[in-house]
């Protein structure tokens, strides 16, 4: 039944037109999520009013409220028709970290009493608008205001000082600390002596867990807790703060089906509260299902806003994805050899499960999927950097032994991984001596590196790659992206590699070396080597290709040939959002 | 919408009571191991050589503790924001060489003075590492052994061959290391004293437990708006003023102070906090167990030589004592982190 109570505005809380039950003349209205008046009314008004909180307990507010203060429940009047003031606004928002745009223009809008999906391809720079709203980064240009009025940032004590709780998709718990004192951090309830009471922090937190309806103990420390526990103490962290504006980045991805079920509950009752919610998910399924409106993110900038249900998850998606994919990145059609990788329902626990699939020479297969989706991670055990419970690697005929780098580097496998700076390369080393670090074996004479014959060999891979740098004795670090990516290329090439891994070949690389090593991976394909290629850019898949394995959580969900892949297909898969359209 | 039921406070907190009682409280203290240890050997040694626990003996021993206690306090709280300062001995022995130039060049200067100008000079001190460390985001090792070195400069050279005699300072100064309340030295009192100030300060202040934050997840400290920086430094400008403390009261203790007054002090605080159950890596650990960590290193060189053990052996035992440290520690968070998983798993 919905009823509405006026409360004094004194009290803190505005509690109008939220649900209310009652039992006899006892009421209850639900104010917050932390707050709940509960009041005894008789036909003069409110004759006893008790305010439930989170946080502090039952405190009673009678006598003072009566009089005036409260007002007898009326039938629910509807709010005015006037549009709504946003919660938050941000309108044109810049930012760029040097020459790298993240931002082109960032524009949202949260209205009070809205969960609002925010939704784009990785790399749309959703997550750098998150860090915007959470004050981990300075606005470079743009419109930003909090309930109307103009705000700035300069670090997150200050967002949090407007009302903005952020909970993102790694839970940042302190480890050493207690579940309890993690919730609180920095507004530990205080007892006597205006010290922290340990005891009301202990109760606190139990509320909240009960509340959510779960059992966690607010005296253990936050550390070898689940992701999903973790995560579930994120969320008591901010329904304990009150916020008035919550941002969800990508929170479901750890969570089990109920626990998603409760945080969306929350989410819900925080918008009955009159909070704004900004939710970031790749799951197309939760965000029609949760969300009011939906904005979508291209390339750094803002596309178009819709209502959930006035939209399709097609039209989202041409959205999302929307530019022209053409021959920006053509891979030079190649004789298809024999098979060199044969993968078999390779799994590891949490991780990833019934990963199969096989690369012949000359094929280049590009493995798209979501980040996080665990591409990498299947890339990984494939070479044997991490290990795997069950399944199996073939190479070249003979089964490769799990978790042995060495083994596979040995038989000719080559991994570029994604972050070159710290996996790829020393980053003071010179290029020489990065170049020839996979040769070091065959250069050794008597377990001595034959310092010329690594030079040599070093300076005829870079002519190769055409590493552009003024000497090969000069640090790897001084070079920009794009060469540097070259030299991991040339140290994996110079041990003749029959399958290479590329992880993100190109990221972070500007657009001109981007093409160069694209026609080098063309060329190694060329030369008879089967390639893996992990890319999250789409076109990059879709140039480069010649068969999609498509992944989302854990799993190939999709295998495309060059003809059926199309960035729709594509994303269908990545988002498992088939269902829904077909 | 149903409005969840409102749990009557107090209700659920009795289930979980049961289960972590005050015994499995006691057995996860940090403290616990440090201070067996140190409660075995005061029972061994006494045993050994009965002179040992004898009110002289007691309070030789306390005497010889409270300056590295009080120092290992302040380091501490630099240790637990995952930082360390080197340059405490340092800091203790430009303090004491000023105490005693200020003595002999203002006669009659009241000892409260005294104690605060010491003070003020270590917060400064302090002061200077915690902005070098903040600021130049260089690891706070290298930073503080920089400083180790300039202020232990500038002490040769503003002492030079100077030195300081017991004879030039009052009596009632050098009186505070021998007089003794209920058998306690009066230094001893102040130590204590600071220590409680700042364990309550650590554990009942939210500025205190922010530390702990901190060096428990520097990064996610600053993801949650936590003033990382201003609390570190912080940090270190509290442990110089301990160690400016430490620095006045050894001028009262020892009978000379000069150019080379606390050199290698250092690694015995560093080494009494490791003891004491605080985590290298930040995040964990007591001021208290700190204390007593410095208690103990103290004890086991009295004890060694009350049942006449070499030198040599002295300094082997007592780096055996922090490799133990470290490696019950490392058992004991392994093990903990394996029963959580276990609970876990069993409760889904």
């Amino acid at each position: 039944m919905l009823r509405t109570i006026a409360l004094d505005s004194s009290l803190g809380h505005r509690a109008r037109g939220f649900e209310t039950t009652h039992r006899g003349d006892e009421w209850e209205c639900l104010v917050s999520i932390t707050f709940r008046y509960r009041c005894i009314l008789d036909i003069d008004g409110c004759s006893e009013l008790v305010l439930y909180s989170t946080l502090h307990g039952p405190e009673t507010i009678h006598p003072q409220c009566g009089g005036t203060n409260i007002a007898s429940p009326s039938e629910t009047s509807t709010p005015s028709g006037e549009a709504p003031e946003p919660r938050l606004a941000l309108r044109g928002a810049v930012k760029a970290f040097g020459p790298v745009v993240a931002l082109a223009e960032g524009t949202i809008e949260i209205l009070p009493g809205e969960i609002h999906a925010l939704v784009g391809e990785n790399g749309a720079g959703k997550s750098t608008l998150v860090k915007i709203l959470a004050g981990l980064y300075h606005l470079d240009a743009g419109e930003f205001r909090v309930d109307g009025r103009p705000v700035v940032f300069r670090n997150v004590a200050d967002s949090k000082a407007v009302g903005i709780s952020v909970i993102y998709q790694e839970p940042t718990l302190f480890p050493d600390i207690t579940v309890g004192e993690n919730i609180f951090i920095g507004r530990q309830p205080k007892g006597r002596l205006g010290l922290i009471s340990r005891a009301a922090m202990r109760s606190a937190a139990r509320r909240l867990f009960d509340q959510l309806g779960v059992r966690i103990d607010p005296d253990r420390v936050a550390e070898g807790l689940s992701i999903a526990d973790q995560q579930i103490i994120e969320i008591a962290k901010a329904i304990s703060l009150d916020a008035k504006i919550l941002i969800m980045d990508e929170p479901t991805a750890a969570l089990s089906g109920v626990e998603v079920e409760r945080l969306f509950q929350v989410a819900r009752n925080l918008r009955a509260n009159g909070a704004g919610i900004l939710f970031i998910s790749h799951r197309f399924d939760e965000v029609f299902d949760l969300c009011d409106r939906i904005t979508v993110m291209r390339d750094g900038r803002y596309i178009a806003t819709h209502v959930t249900t006035d939209v399709t998850v097609d039209a989202i998606v041409r959205e999302m994805v929307g530019r022209d994919v053409g021959a920006l990145f053509p891979k030079e059609v190649a004789p298809v050899g024999d098979t060199v990788l044969t993968v078999r329902g390779l799994g590891r626990a949490g991780v990833f499960s019934d990963i199969s699939f096989e690369v012949k020479a000359g094929e280049v297969v590009g493995l798209a999927g979501l980040v996080g989706a665990g591409r990498t991670e299947v890339a990984r055990a494939v070479f044997g950097i991490d290990p795997y419970d069950r399944g199996s690697v073939e190479f070249l005929g003979t089964r490769l032994k799990p978790h042995n780098p060495k083994a596979s580097t040995d038989a000719g496998m080559g991994f570029v991984p994604e972050d070159r700076r710290k996996q790829g390369l020393v980053m003071d080393l010179s290029v020489a001596r990065n170049t020839a670090l996979t040769l070091r074996d065959r250069l050794a004479r008597f377990g001595i590196i034959d310092v010329r014959a690594e030079r040599t060999a070093a300076a005829e891979w870079s002519a190769r790659l055409h590493v552009k740098t003024t000497s090969q004795e000069y640090a790897v670090s001084t070079l920009s992206g794009g060469n540097q990516q070259k030299v991991v290329l040339a140290k994996w090439l110079a041990t003749d590699p029959k399958f290479l891994i590329v992880d993100e070949p190109t990221r972070g690389i500007d657009v001109g070396t981007k093409s160069e090593v694209h026609r080098l991976i063309s060329d190694l394909a060329g030369r008879g080597i089967a390639i893996l290629m992990i890319s999250s850019e789409l076109p990059e898949v879709l140039g480069m290709a010649d068969r999609v394995l498509v992944m989302h959580e854990g799993r190939i969900t999709a295998e495309l040939s060059r003809a059926e892949a199309t960035p729709e297909s594509i994303m269908h898969a990545a988002t498992a959002s088939l269902e829904r359209t077909q | 919408m149903t409005i969840a039921p409102t749990v009557p406070p107090g209700q659920s907190e009795r289930t979980d009571g049961a289960r972590s009682g005050r015994l499995g409280a006691l057995l996860r203290l940090r403290e616990l191991p440090v201070t067996l240890a140190l409660i075995a050997l005061v029972v061994i040694t006494t045993i050994a050589n009965p002179l040992f626990l004898s009110p002289q003996g007691m309070k030789d021993l306390l005497l010889n503790a409270t300056i590295v206690m009080i120092l290992a306090v302040g380091q501490a709280l630099v240790i637990i924001t995952r930082n360390v300062d080197l340059s405490v001995g340092s800091i203790l022995g430009l303090v004491a060489f000023g105490t005693g130039t200020l003595f002999a060049n203002v006669p009659g200067i009241p000892i409260v003075v005294v104690f605060v100008v010491g003070m003020l000079l270590g917060a400064f001190l302090g002061a200077i590492n915690g902005i070098l460390v903040t600021v130049a985001k260089v690891p706070a090792l290298v930073i503080t052994l920089g400083t180790l070195y300039i202020y232990r400069g500038i002490n040769n050279s503003w002492a030079g061959g100077t030195q300081y005699f017991a004879g030039d300072r009052p009596e009632a100064f050098g009186s505070l290391s021998v007089d003794t309340v209920f058998g306690f030295p009066l230094i001893t009192l102040i130590a204590v004293v600071v220590i409680a100030i700042v364990a309550i300060y650590l554990n009942g202040v939210r500025a205190g437990r922010d530390l702990y934050a901190i060096g428990s997840d520097p990064d996610a400290a600053l993801l949650f708006g936590i003033p990382v920086s201003r609390r570190v430094l912080l940090a270190f400008l509290f442990n110089g003023v301990l160690a400016g403390l430490a620095g006045v009261l050894y001028a009262s203790r020892f009978n000379s102070v000069g150019a080379t007054t606390g050199t290698g002090l250092e690694l015995s605080v560093v080494a009494a906090a490791v003891v004491g159950g605080v985590a290298i890596s930040g995040g964990s650990g007591s001021v208290v167990g700190a204390a007593i960590g410095a208690l103990l290193l103290t004890t086991i060189t009295s004890a060694l030589t009350a049942v006449r053990v070499d030198k040599f052996w002295q300094q082997a035992i007592v780096g055996m004592l922090i490799l133990s440290a470290v490696i019950i520690d490392r058992i004991a968070s392994v093990r903990t982190a394996r029963k959580l998983r276990i609970s876990e798993a069993r409760d889904v």
